[in-house]
């Protein structure tokens, strides 16, 4: 156990400085939920009630797109540099490496999230009715639910064609339930119409399912070649 | 075994027509929702398939990822190739029956919903399958339908949470059914069943042919490539 959390932590020290000086993933996430803010914004130009209504969905399919681009970049570094064939040939566990980039994508999205939140409030003039504080545990559990599974399938489409197109496709489908999770449950906060612990405990239970399934299949993937 | 093929050939075009008849003319009309209640013999026969379809693909990707071996890969391929058609069929037929009788084309209900879902799931592994570009394609492929397997009762108990306004089922579901209904049900079903068989049978020696082809080819490179030396 102490191996594995020595490895992770290692790796993920490795991942923050790398991104802590270049910023490659958090500037284009970043820029990305951005457009994408004000492309919405644009389209739909809402009232405070309705937005409240719609803000839910918004925010959240604004995260997903924005927390692909970050997940599509955390295996090109390692790819490039043979890093991943190394990991392969040592015996350092597999599912080290995965914990110290799930843990590590996990962060960064976080970060853009909280420092997207500020400019949604400010353009659909949110304000929630239900217990505000509420929001933190949702925005923790579905990230989780996102990253999890996105670092998994972007390990997965290092090995096809047009990978970059091929990890939405993957991680999309499988991530419906939680995405309908994470808007109901933003959803119900904002509106104060229906209470959010039905969805709170779909995305905890979705979490549980696929980190176990991830941990579990990991080396079989990472081995594969 | 090349000699049955024919025959179960034969043996599904006759049950077709057999199941066509009975669903037409046989089975009585529906009182409330009239001719177009008929469409739920074929409606109901592709669904039931559809999942046992996925279903035998579920457990050839388990064995696959146990044994490795390339007989269940086959398996896996192609009964998720047809088992995406079925479905495809479930889902143009339900509308077309929903139109009349619910007033709508598509609602967000749960067995609805669950069937699109499991279906984007199954697109996207075809796709995988398309887009692979290592010889590890079948392990991808097994890992993504154990993942797809393990969100199918996610996303059923989801949108459970919503009430439901898909008829409950009627069969074991406490409803009661006219007999000549479930008889033209069952034989489109069994019908449906050979219809899926043939079709995943010429499909896999399909896959087994092209693996052949896929191995001579590499072993003929290889052995251009020392002659040329």
């Amino acid at each position: 156990m102490s191996l594995i959390s020595n490895i992770t932590a290692a790796t993920l020290a490795k991942d923050i400085r790398l991104e802590w000086r270049s910023k490659d993933a958090i500037n284009s996430m970043l820029f990305f939920g951005l457009l994408v803010v004000v492309v919405f914004s644009f389209a739909f130009d809402p009232i405070a009630e309705e937005s409240r209504r719609i803000a839910g969905g918004l925010v959240w399919v604004a995260f997903l797109f924005a927390a692909v681009v970050a997940l599509n970049q955390t295996w090109a570094r390692e790819v490039r540099n043979q890093v991943l064939d190394a990991y392969r040939v040592s015996p350092a566990p597999a599912n080290s490496l995965f914990l110290a980039k799930a843990l590590g994508n996990f962060l960064f999205v976080i970060v853009m999230e909280v420092l997207m939140t500020p400019l949604f409030i400010v353009f659909y003039k949110l304000r929630a009715l239900g217990p505000a504080w509420m929001l933190a545990p949702i925005a923790v559990l579905g990230t989780w639910a996102l990253v999890v599974n996105g670092t998994f399938f972007a390990a997965m489409s290092l090995r096809t064609r047009a990978r970059e197109i091929m990890l939405p496709l993957l991680l999309f489908p499988i991530s419906l339930p939680a995405i309908l999770a994470m808007v109901r449950a933003t959803t119900a906060i904002l509106t104060a119409d229906e209470p959010a612990k039905f969805w709170i405990v779909l995305l905890i239970a979705y979490d549980v399912v696929f980190t176990t399934a991830c941990l579990l299949l990991f080396e079989t993937v990472l081995q594969a070649e | 075994m090349k000699r049955a093929f024919p025959i179960l050939g034969v043996l599904t075009a006759v049950l077709l027509s057999y199941g066509l008849y009975q669903a037409l003319v046989a089975a009585p009309t529906e009182q409330t929702m009239g001719e177009v209640q008929r469409i739920f013999y074929y409606h109901v026969s592709s669904a039931w398939t559809a999942f046992l379809l996925f279903t035998i693909n579920f457990i050839a990707s388990v064995i696959y990822l146990i044994r490795r071996s390339p007989v269940a890969d086959a398996v896996a391929v192609v009964t998720a190739e047809v088992g995406v058609v079925f479905c495809t069929v479930v889902l143009v037929t339900g509308p077309i029956w929903a139109r009349p009788v619910w007033g709508i084309w598509w609602t967000w209900d749960v067995r609805l919903t669950s069937t699109l879902v499991l279906w984007l799931i199954y697109v996207s592994y075809l796709m995988l399958r398309r887009f692979s570009t290592s010889g590890q394609t079948p392990l991808l492929a097994a890992v993504l339908a154990v993942f797809g397997a393990l969100d199918v009762p996610l996303v059923y108990f989801s949108i459970w949470f919503f009430r439901t306004q898909h008829p409950q089922p009627v069969i074991g579901g406490g409803g009661s059914i006219d007999s000549r209904m479930m008889h033209a049900l069952l034989i489109n079903w069994l019908a449906f069943l050979c219809f899926a068989f043939l079709i995943c049978w010429s499909r896999y020696r399909l896959e087994v042919l092209r693996r052949e082809v896929e191995e001579m080819q590499s072993q003929e490179s290889m052995f251009e490539a020392r002659g040329g030396r």
